[in-house]
């Protein structure tokens, strides 16, 4: 029954890590390119979940195959709010690239203030509900008296976590975007003056983000089945807290800190408290911070007069 | 030459016109309504049409007269200059004349229950903005977590009053000391962070206090809130139509009739009186050394370190004292509105905080008091348009940090400066 039950939530943690991680990827890859935390980056996730939403409902009222479907709404989701992440960086970021340290992050405030009550305005307050789009799964161990299942929704989760957590590896380890991104992270003036459009690979950094914040928004609306126009804020918190914890700026560090917020916060509710969840995640936060804010994989960051 | 520009400006509007199309089409045009448990999709193609329309023309329109001037001097900065120099060489008439009118504005002859409640609410978000101006003004620290003090200082002063019954002159300090002494211990840990971080820190704060209030059943009766907390009398005075035998009220003592405006008056001069001693309080210490301490620090916090200042100290009074007079702001909180609930004390109230505070201009007083008016007054006037007036609030952020990152009135001057013995 134990281990049963341990086993059971060590997969739904998995499962919400990697949700978590995909957005963590978003704070981080911002961060390490223009130092400021992109705080309406858990609404873009919000967006991203209302397009897959959307995306669902009417492939439903089609007869295209599942997997299809799948890829399709994944790409639409990924296209759509990625023009949210590139044009909220155009509107409310790029003219404070030189005004003082807190400007871009109130900014982000106001503009996550914006995105919330935008799509409360566009569709509505309620809670939406979603009809199940993968069905089944395995069940094992179940002469324990505790069934663990492991459903196919959770596999397609990590899968597609997996794979493009690859994909962007390989992209900023490989290509000459890449190199970019990573020259501009270090001294943008100077990359500037070695021939690299510096605004371009900002806005491209956005988009990223974005499209993995919206692949994990489709994630979110899939697993969970309900999403509103509030789940941006603790996603985002959350995904913050694990960027925070796998090393701020470091990409594999996300996902790391993605996969333990997701483990902590499973663990916590399933052996704790489910009520007091929230601030597993946040304990994590300030306990980080203070004691070693560099996180697992970060570099420090001195202080230079 | 000409046309050229011409046709580049036609493409980037069309261009605009695309992402607009892309940005709208699914979110508005595609509205999910929810039918027998069963999401449907509503078109609205005829808004979101209209709607890239007047992206791309205005982006058409900007192109071809905002950015095609040579001059781009913004008319808002010198409109903002003016205004501060106004006030710079006014600011005691007006702020005399302000305190004048805040004090006869209860007997004029156009104030209604309505315009006093709005008044009051006004007062109680400059009381709030001012005790921010503190910590983000003064000290420059950012709190994304202020309404956790607000929400400590309600809490404290609802639950003294219910199960002592203690008064509202003995439950205010205790309401700010609480406060305080929560600034003290969640800043003790944090205070050394970087400025983002810091932010991201005390919101995190915030929401726990909010989470915590919410299922901490036993204390707080979590959502269901607390009632029945005891109205504030005029010095053991209580406001009261039917007073008990042998009891003395405000109209059986001072032998008037009865009006249920007497208590809203006198909740607005309470209200009036503490925001004054919250100005006063700010306006008196910034003379002080810790005053002067908070403002080096916010300009340079390793120039102060090498002058011997301890920045967490510093930090840390900065933190209490602005965590106090939220506490203060909270216990009228709950006395005005008799009963309080974690919904009052959610992220947006911080958000608002916030931007009063940066609106007017960060460390600006008077800065303070305009954009309360302003936004409070934007807000209560599109009360009916819920969503909408908070895109326009969150808009007006996202716009005063591009124009005028130092807000409305942005002063920087050092509040103390040498003086030339030398005449000028």
């Amino acid at each position: 029954m134990d281990t049963a039950y341990f086993l059971q939530q060590l997969i739904n943690g998995v499962t919400l890590g990697s949700v978590y991680g995909l957005i963590a990827i978003g704070y981080t890859m911002v961060y390490g390119i223009i130092g400021m935390i992109n705080f309406a980056h858990g609404d873009i996730f919000m967006v991203g979940a209302f397009i897959a939403l959307i995306s669902f409902i009417l492939f439903a009222l089609t007869s295209i195959a599942l997997p299809i479907v799948l890829l399709l709404t994944l790409l639409i989701a990924m296209v759509f709010t990625a023009c949210y992440g590139w044009t909220v960086e155009k509107l409310a970021y790029k003219p404070l690239r030189k005004s003082f340290r807190l400007a871009p992050l109130i900014s982000a405030l106001g503009m996550s203030i914006v995105l919330q009550n935008y799509v409360q305005a566009a569709q509505g307050a309620r809670i939406k509900t979603l009809q199940p789009v993968i069905q089944g799964g395995f069940t094992f161990m179940e002469d324990t008296g505790f069934t663990v299942s492991l459903s196919y929704l959770q596999i397609f989760i990590v899968l597609v976590t997996i794979v493009l957590m690859a994909i962007f590896t390989l992209l900023i380890t490989k290509t000459a975007l890449g190199r970019a991104q990573r020259a501009c992270e270090q001294d943008r003036t100077m990359t500037a003056l070695m021939g690299i459009n510096v605004d371009r690979t900002i806005s491209i950094t956005f988009i990223i983000g974005s499209s993995l914040a919206s692949v994990a928004g489709m994630m979110f609306v899939m697993y969970y089945g309900v999403i509103d126009f509030y789940i941006g804020f603790l996603a985002g918190i959350k995904a913050f807290t694990a960027a925070v914890l796998g090393g701020i700026g470091s990409v594999p560090g996300a996902m790391l800190g993605g996969l333990l917020i997701g483990l902590i916060e499973v663990f916590w509710s399933g052996y704790i408290s489910i009520e007091y969840k929230d601030i597993a995640a946040f304990t994590v936060l300030v306990v980080v911070l203070i004691f070693f804010p560099t996180g697992f994989l970060g570099k420090p960051d001195i202080e230079k007069v | 030459m000409e046309k050229k520009f011409f046709q580049t400006s036609i493409k980037d509007s069309l261009f605009t016109g695309l992402i607009a199309l892309a940005l709208f089409g699914p979110i508005v045009g595609l509205r999910t309504v929810a039918k027998n448990e069963v999401l449907e999709v509503h078109p609205k193609w005829f808004i979101v049409l209209i709607i890239v329309i007047v992206c791309a023309v205005g982006r058409f329109l900007t192109n071809l007269y905002v950015y095609n001037r040579d001059q781009k001097t913004g008319i808002q900065s010198s409109i903002g200059k003016s205004i501060s120099n106004f006030l710079d060489t006014k600011g005691y008439q007006i702020a005399l004349t302000a305190i004048i009118f805040s004090v006869i504005f209860p007997f004029l002859p156009f104030t209604d229950r309505y315009l006093m409640d709005i008044a009051i609410m006004m007062l109680t978000y400059i009381m709030l903005g001012w005790g921010l101006n503190i910590v983000i003004g003064l000290a420059g620290l950012l709190d994304l977590g202020y309404v956790a003090f607000y929400a400590v200082g309600a809490y404290s002063y609802a639950l003294f009053a219910i199960h002592f019954g203690w008064s509202f002159w003995i439950c205010l300090p205790i309401a700010g000391i609480f406060a305080a002494m929560f600034g003290v211990l969640l800043g003790f840990p944090v205070l050394r962070l970087r400025g983002d971080y810091l932010a991201i820190v005390t919101l995190a704060f915030g929401e726990m206090i909010r989470i915590l209030l919410l299922n901490w059943y036993q204390l707080t009766k979590g959502p269901d809130g607390l009632t029945g907390i005891p109205r504030p009398s005029f010095f053991g005075l209580p406001f009261k139509s039917f007073p008990d035998e042998g009891e003395q009220t405000f109209h059986t003592f001072f032998g008037v009739e009865y009006d249920p405006m007497q208590r809203i008056i006198f909740l607005y001069y309470l209200i009036l009186v503490l925001a004054l001693i919250t100005n006063l309080f700010t306006i008196k210490i910034r003379r002080l050394p810790i005053g002067r301490a908070w403002e080096a620090l916010r300009e340079d916090e390793i120039a102060c370190k090498s002058l011997g200042v301890n920045p967490r100290n510093t930090k840390l009074t900065a933190f209490a004292i602005g965590a106090m007079f939220g506490g203060f702001a909270g216990s009228f909180f709950a006395t005005r509105q008799a009963f309080i609930s974690p919904e009052s004390f959610t992220f947006i109230e911080s958000a608002i905080i916030v931007a009063i505070v940066v609106l007017g201009g960060m460390g600006s007083q008077t800065g303070v008091v305009l954009a309360t008016v302003f936004l409070i007054g934007l807000i209560e006037v599109f009360r009916d348009f819920e969503s909408y007036r908070m895109i326009a609030f969150g808009g007006a952020m996202v716009l005063i940090m591009i124009f005028r990152p130092r807000g409305i009135l942005a002063t920087r001057k050092p509040t103390i400066t040498l003086e030339k013995s030398s005449s000028k």
